[in-house]
């Protein structure tokens, strides 16, 4: 009978979640799907192994790592140091509500509005280039998105910028919750600023960091439309990661085998990050 | 009783209506040209149609390029495909490989049609798969103020378009004489800015069997130098390995750019957005010493059968309605477009100046466009596109990267 109670869910995730996963999954092990009329061969892992001695593909999940690690990086300073800053009682309430709107922007925007904007300001004849040489930063025009160089940093600022706003209000809810006492009681004991961050604040967070962190991984691996967007992987590679390597495997190769095995590779990644998260939930609730 | 004598009318004529509607053949059409078209144009067309066959209804499953073309492509892998299908020459192959499409050569067999006036027709294993019924060529447009500034003719040749590019570059003011997007997102750069040059010397990136000839051939390496020589002189705006098609004419209009290869459906755009700008259209510039016709880049709205329509006779009473002088001149003359009937002329052509010139640059050259049909279109540029970076950059040579590209492009027809 408890089983009975719990089968519209079961079925939801059966229908939703498993039996693509599933499906995925055997393409991953056959020669071609959707595209050839004619019945798949069972091959194996040979699609996981052409896949994993691939260059390309080596090279993006090199670019995926770096996007990601340095955009949760950064999130979680940003977010953080605009939470202390919003928390604090050195600012007034309307000051704090003006910066609330502000420092939450880029949250409103969906990824393919933030990939325009972000082309139009990081054009060569663009807002940014425009105002770095009025100030005499740079010593001419950059190419942002079109310079093998700069593209991957490039990227990886826009998405950083919009991105930092969930730290910001889950940290900011974080720290309302942090009771007075605790501080009172280090600044009895004599602690200053740093001290009282370092040993009260960020003990505080700490699940929350986990979390967020975690999470915020997962879903930066993900990250496709902002990429593809912006640069289409290019130039040069510079900036593909799994998710474009996918997209261009699946709709322009029409190579839905590969693109199967690309995620279930990215699935693998995502999974061994979401044991960690499960745990540190596990934790957090002990 | 008056009212059961209403009641039993209104049965009566559903019951008539539903017997009618039974005999009819419906097609569904699936198209992305119908949101592109001014509203009700395109569905005037359908019921002229309608009206010469009658027994024939056309029901129209319209949407934007992409979601046409994802759905085509998703409907064919499940054998749902729509009876008649607006096709681009990219996906050609694709959906032939499914076994998706029905052959147009049987169906014109079958209706002892003659095809000597269709302007192409796509073929794949010797037979018809897609008819373009809609070309779109690819001039280049020429700022003529800023040409005039300069006392510079618009360029027929490779050399005076380089010597033009250069006279009209000033980047201290950010101006440049050419735009070359090369994009990995929309990778038709290497279509419509790279190969259309080869094409309008007369020259081929396959050879006789169809198959990839980019190592050892010298047309094409010709090509490529020039286009690098381009960027090296510096008169190339820059941004160029980001940069998408409309970016392209979003400099041009914005006066940036003096000179972009742009297809003629953007005439209307390009004047709404600038109304002063003062520009003409010319031939692409051939090599040197060329003197033959000009491969002209276009792109097509192209027509195809479905393999699983149960009404193939009817549908190609479709096409053979849209391939007709008649509805091919309706249709070109409301979307702006070349026929694909030879003996269609469209209106525009005699109200509009710069279509004539246009239509003579089409009379004059000949459709060429190497990607239609072939495998993985999209990808074969992208595999062009990424190793041309490297060669611009001066990473790799000249015949390093026409060898990387038809080791890539091989790969893909295997």
């Amino acid at each position: 009978m408890p089983y009975a109670y719990l089968s519209p869910t079961l079925l939801l995730l059966a229908a939703l979640t498993v039996l693509p996963i599933a499906t995925v999954f055997l393409y991953s092990l056959v020669d071609n799907v959707i595209v050839n009329p004619n019945p798949p061969n069972f091959v194996g892992l040979d699609n996981y192994e052409e896949v994993l001695t691939n260059r390309k593909f080596r090279g993006a999940l090199g670019n995926t790592l770096y996007f990601a690690l340095v955009s949760v990086v950064a999130h979680f300073i940003i977010g953080l140091s605009f939470a202390l800053l919003l928390n604090s009682r050195l600012l007034s309430a309307n000051v704090k509500a003006l910066f609330r709107v502000i420092y939450i922007l880029p949250w409103v925007f969906t990824a393919s509005i933030i990939a325009i904007l972000w082309r139009l300001l990081m054009n060569p004849h663009g807002v940014i280039n425009f105002l770095l040489l009025e100030f005499g930063l740079i010593p001419e025009l950059m190419e942002w998105l079109s310079d093998r160089d700069l593209a991957l940093n490039a990227v990886t600022f826009i998405n950083i910028w919009s991105g930092y706003p969930f730290y910001l209000v889950s940290f900011l809810a974080g720290l309302q919750g942090i009771p007075d006492d605790l501080y009172e009681a280090g600044r009895v004991d004599g602690g200053n600023g740093w001290q009282l961050f370092r040993h009260i604040t960020l003990p505080q967070l700490k699940p929350i960091i986990i979390s967020l962190a975690l999470l915020d991984f997962i879903w930066t691996v993900h990250q496709f439309t902002l990429i593809w967007m912006t640069t289409g992987g290019g130039p040069m590679r510079s900036t593909e990661v799994l998710s474009t390597y996918t997209y261009k495997a699946a709709f322009s190769s029409h190579e839905y085998s590969i693109a199967s095995t690309i995620a279930m590779v990215i699935l693998a990644i995502c999974t061994f990050v979401a044991i960690f998260y499960v745990r540190s939930q596990r934790m957090a609730d002990e | 009783m008056k009212k059961l004598a209403l009641a039993l009318m209104i049965a009566l004529l559903l019951v008539a209506g539903g017997v009618m509607a039974q005999d009819d053949v419906v097609l569904e059409f699936q198209q992305w040209w119908e949101p592109e078209l001014p509203e009700g144009s395109f569905r005037a067309i359908l019921d002229d149609f309608e009206a010469q066959n009658p027994g024939i209804r056309v029901e129209t499953i319209s949407g934007p390029y992409l979601t046409t073309k994802d759905q085509i492509i998703a409907s064919a892998a499940t054998g749902t495909m729509a009876d008649v299908v607006g096709l681009d020459g990219a996906w050609v192959n694709v959906l032939w490989k499914q076994g998706a499409l029905a052959s147009l050569t049987q169906a014109m067999m079958d209706a002892e049609y003659d095809d000597s006036e269709l302007a192409a027709q796509i073929r794949l294993a010797g037979e018809t798969y897609m008819i373009p019924i809609a070309n779109f060529i690819y001039p280049v447009f020429v700022n003529l103020d800023m040409l005039e500034a300069a006392g510079i003719d618009p360029p027929t040749t490779r050399a005076e378009f380089a010597a033009a590019a250069m006279a009209l570059t000033d980047p201290d003011n950010n101006v440049y004489g050419w735009a070359q997007p090369l994009s990995l997102e929309q990778p038709n750069g290497i279509q419509n800015d790279t190969m259309s040059w080869l094409w309008a010397s007369g020259g081929s990136m396959l050879d006789d069997m169809g198959m990839p000839h980019l190592a050892g051939n010298e047309a094409l390496a010709g090509t490529l130098e020039y286009l690098k020589s381009l960027h090296d002189a510096g008169v190339v705006a820059p941004g160029s390995f980001a940069m998408k098609e409309n970016e392209k004419v979003e400099e041009f209009v914005n006066g940036r750019v003096a000179m972009i290869v742009n297809t003629l459906a953007h005439f209307t755009l390009i004047r709404e957005r600038n109304p002063d700008l003062n520009f003409d259209i010319t031939a692409l510039p051939a090599a040197e010493g060329y003197d033959g016709p000009r491969g002209l880049p276009y792109a097509s709205w192209g027509i195809g059968i479905s393999a699983n329509t149960e009404h193939k006779a009817e549908a190609w009473k479709l096409i053979d309605y849209l391939t007709s002088v008649e509805g091919n001149t309706k249709l070109t003359s409301i979307a702006n477009a070349f026929p694909g009937n030879v003996n269609a002329t469209p209106d525009f052509i005699q109200t509009d100046p710069l279509f004539e010139t246009a239509f003579a640059i089409f009379q004059e050259g000949y459709l060429a466009n190497e990607f239609t049909g072939l495998p993985a279109a999209e990808e074969l540029m992208r595999q062009m596109a990424e190793p041309f970076q490297y060669y611009l950059e001066g990473d790799i040579d000249l015949d390093e990267l026409l060898e990387i590209a038809q080791e890539e492009w091989e790969a893909i027809f295997e």
